[in-house]
């Protein structure tokens, strides 16, 4: 049903994601499908590397580790964006074709009063995305 | 079992030797943390000793008006009197150091590694550049200066063509409308971008070749080394800070001051506070639009709507005004500028104190005041880019749309002085009477089209104000984030907003004026740090690849 799966991580707040990374390795196995995980970073150092480079590698070292922990093929897609703040759920959005993928499977928060203001970005992902989004609540 | 990872334009380094080895990891002083819903993440101690300076200084400008005004109105004179060399001097290395840099091998070094590709078009960056750093600035000075120069400042000596009982001489015309338009070109030439662009270069070269913070700091780590991340690193940021919401609040308070002088002039609303505030919070609102909206979506496509009026604007004056006079005025003044150039820059020996020190040392100082502002969001676009194409872009290809705009407003300007003394608006508003929120008006009301002209004249006021605050939002953003570009969204609102609350708190309470004249009061200690940073970007490109 469903051959490539992309799952959007944040290396900062992984201990956020444990359900959904669990969700998407479950399905990957289910339906004997790949799953990306994907990263969104600006070009600027960060916490995560000095360079893009070095981001790129923390990441594709996290799909190793998920990949080999779980069982399934694994592979890592980062998106460099000008304004990752504002522009996240674009760059998830494009990268959904990017990475050739037909479900995503993303991490969400608990809804809130800030969700009035502005959007999570997993419910616009799916208002937008072409294929099927599971939201899998932190 | 992993089959394959890929990286959108990133390519493959040439090798990680020229990153800085440090042990500080960014975000390491952050506090992350929620305030009701909202989520943040701001550097410790960054953000709140700039913040709380911040208010302290609004109250004491607000309890102590008087005091203020006579402290900071005493304090910036004296500095562009007394260290008038100083500022000179220093600009001058800024325009010999670019100008280097230009020649020297080190041209080729590009900024974020050997294969980084540019992030944006010539067309967007160049946008981004003039809108942050000095759009508004050529609305308000484009008219009055050249005006002012030719007829009142006298710079090196020359004389005005415009006698005490306002009859024209007509053997000064020549020198003096010469004279004039050098005069300012010079203030909005070389110097004020190889000004930015040592800061811009500087943040650009230790953020994405060295892998440090994008915060004012960086800059400094080959001179005060691992120091950088204590306290002399947090001072620099809260100067920087301090500097940048105080020259926004500030300049966004006169401004709409001066917008409203323009909306009064035509079409009669009146000018007072509240029309004032109202504008203010208009152009907050506005900016805080563009700040959610991000760097593409909003800052660049303001900037680059921005660029478009200011091109028609310069356009319809060019071909409405005297054509022909204008072009020449273009081509003399480009060669009076090269000619005028080495005897303005001169800092030693000169009788035109009231040019040199009133308006040139002035200008060097607020320059320097908003370099940290404008350098880094200039290094922010910036990467991809060769040392070589961005000394060019930033110093010389600005300098010369400078000279283009000043010879075109002020030529027409001067023109109409000259020509119809008598019933000039400009010679009323600018020799005559000083009003010089109205020198833009007033030389477009000698045009066809007044109305829609000046109409186009005050949106471009706002518009300018709105990418100077949406741009200076996420530079202070990211200062007081430790040098994290991606800090919860809420913080930009801060920020922004703060800036607009200053502004009003400032324009009805009183202190605008003190606020103003100390932050060009922090030109000077900046002016040091800057030719620190000449070194330091020595160092840091010595050890690029080439």
């Amino acid at each position: 049903m469903f051959s490539n799966i992309m799952v959007p991580v944040d290396l900062r707040h992984l201990e956020r994601m444990s359900k959904s990374l669990q969700a998407a390795a479950d399905l990957a196995r289910l339906y004997s499908a790949r799953v990306c995980y994907v990263g969104v970073s600006s070009a600027e150092p960060s916490d995560l590397g000095h360079r893009p480079e070095e981001v790129a590698a923390r990441l594709s070292g996290f799909a190793k580790a998920e990949a080999a922990k779980h069982g399934h093929q694994g592979a890592s897609h980062l998106v460099i964006n000008h304004d990752p703040t504002t522009e996240l759920d674009k760059a998830l959005n494009d990268a959904v074709e990017e990475v050739g993928a037909d479900l995503v499977v993303m991490a969400t928060h608990i809804p809130n009063v800030t969700d009035y203001i502005w959007a999570s970005h997993g419910g616009t992902l799916a208002l937008h995305s072409p294929v099927s989004v599971m939201l899998v609540r932190g | 079992m992993n089959e394959q990872d890929s990286t959108q334009g990133i390519p493959i380094p040439e090798g990680a030797a020229d990153i800085i080895d440090t042990d500080y990891m960014i975000g390491q002083d952050n506090i992350e943390g929620q305030v009701g819903p909202f989520g943040f993440d701001v550097h410790n101690p960054v953000f709140l000793v700039s913040g709380l300076t911040i208010v302290a200084f609004v109250f004491y400008a607000l309890a102590l008006p008087e005091q203020a005004s006579d402290v900071f109105g005493w304090l910036r004179p004296w500095l562009t009197s007394t260290f008038d060399w100083f500022f000179l001097g220093a600009a001058n290395i800024f325009v010999v150091f670019c100008l280097f840099l230009i020649v020297s091998p080190w041209g080729s070094v590009r900024l974020g590694g050997k294969e980084a590709t540019p992030d944006y078009s010539y067309i967007g960056w160049f946008a981004m550049l003039f809108a942050a750093g000095m759009g508004i600035g050529l609305m308000f000075f484009g008219v009055l200066e050249p005006v002012y120069h030719m007829a009142i400042s006298e710079p090196l000596g020359v004389p005005s063509p415009i006698a005490e009982d306002g009859t024209i001489i007509p053997e000064n015309v020549e020198a003096a409308k010469n004279m004039g338009l050098a005069a300012t070109i010079y203030h909005w030439g070389l110097h004020p971008w190889a000004i930015y662009a040592i800061v811009a270069l500087a943040l650009a070269l230790f953020t994405f070749n060295k892998g440090l913070p994008l915060t004012i700091r960086s800059a400094f780590y080959p001179v005060f080394g691992e120091a950088i991340w204590g306290w002399v690193g947090h001072v620099i940021d809260i100067l920087a800070v301090f500097a940048t919401l105080f020259g926004l609040a500030t300049s966004l308070g006169f401004g709409a001051q001066q917008a409203n002088a323009g909306l009064e002039h035509v079409f009669g609303i009146p000018n007072n506070i509240t029309v004032q505030v109202l504008l203010i919070t208009v152009i907050t609102a506005v900016a805080l639009g563009s700040v959610l909206r991000g760097l593409d979506g909003g800052v660049k496509v303001l900037s680059e709507i921005n660029m478009a009026i200011a091109a028609l604007l310069l356009v319809f004056v060019l071909l409405a005004g005297p054509t022909a006079t204008i072009l020449a005025d273009f081509v003399s003044g480009l060669g009076a500028y090269a000619t005028e150039i080495a005897p303005l820059s001169n800092p030693f020996g000169r009788e035109d104190t009231g040019y040199m020190q009133g308006w040139t040392a002035f200008y060097w100082a607020w320059w320097i005041s908003w370099s940290p502002f404008v350098g880094m969001f200039i290094a922010r676009v910036s990467r991809g880019r060769t040392v070589r194409e961005f000394i060019i872009c930033v110093l010389l290809i600005p300098s010369l749309v400078c000279v283009l705009w000043m010879a075109v407003f002020g030529g027409v300007a001067i023109d109409q002085v000259l020509n119809s003394p008598t019933d000039s608006a400009v010679k009323a508003y600018v020799i005559d009477s000083y009003v010089p929120e109205l020198s833009l008006f007033a030389m477009l009301e000698g045009l066809p089209l007044a109305t829609i002209t000046s109409v186009i004249g005050i949106v471009l006021v706002i518009v300018f104000f709105v990418t100077s605050s949406d741009s200076g939002s996420l530079v202070i953003d990211t200062i007081t984030a430790g040098g994290k570009v991606d800090a919860p969204l809420p913080q930009r609102v801060f920020w922004c907003t703060f800036e607009g609350a200053v502004a009003i708190v400032l324009l009805v309470g009183g202190g605008l004026g003190a606020l103003q004249a100390m932050v060009i009061s922090t030109g000077l200690p900046f002016t040091a740090v800057l030719l620190l940073m000449c070194w330091a970007i020595l160092k840091g490109l010595m050890t690029e690849a080439r």
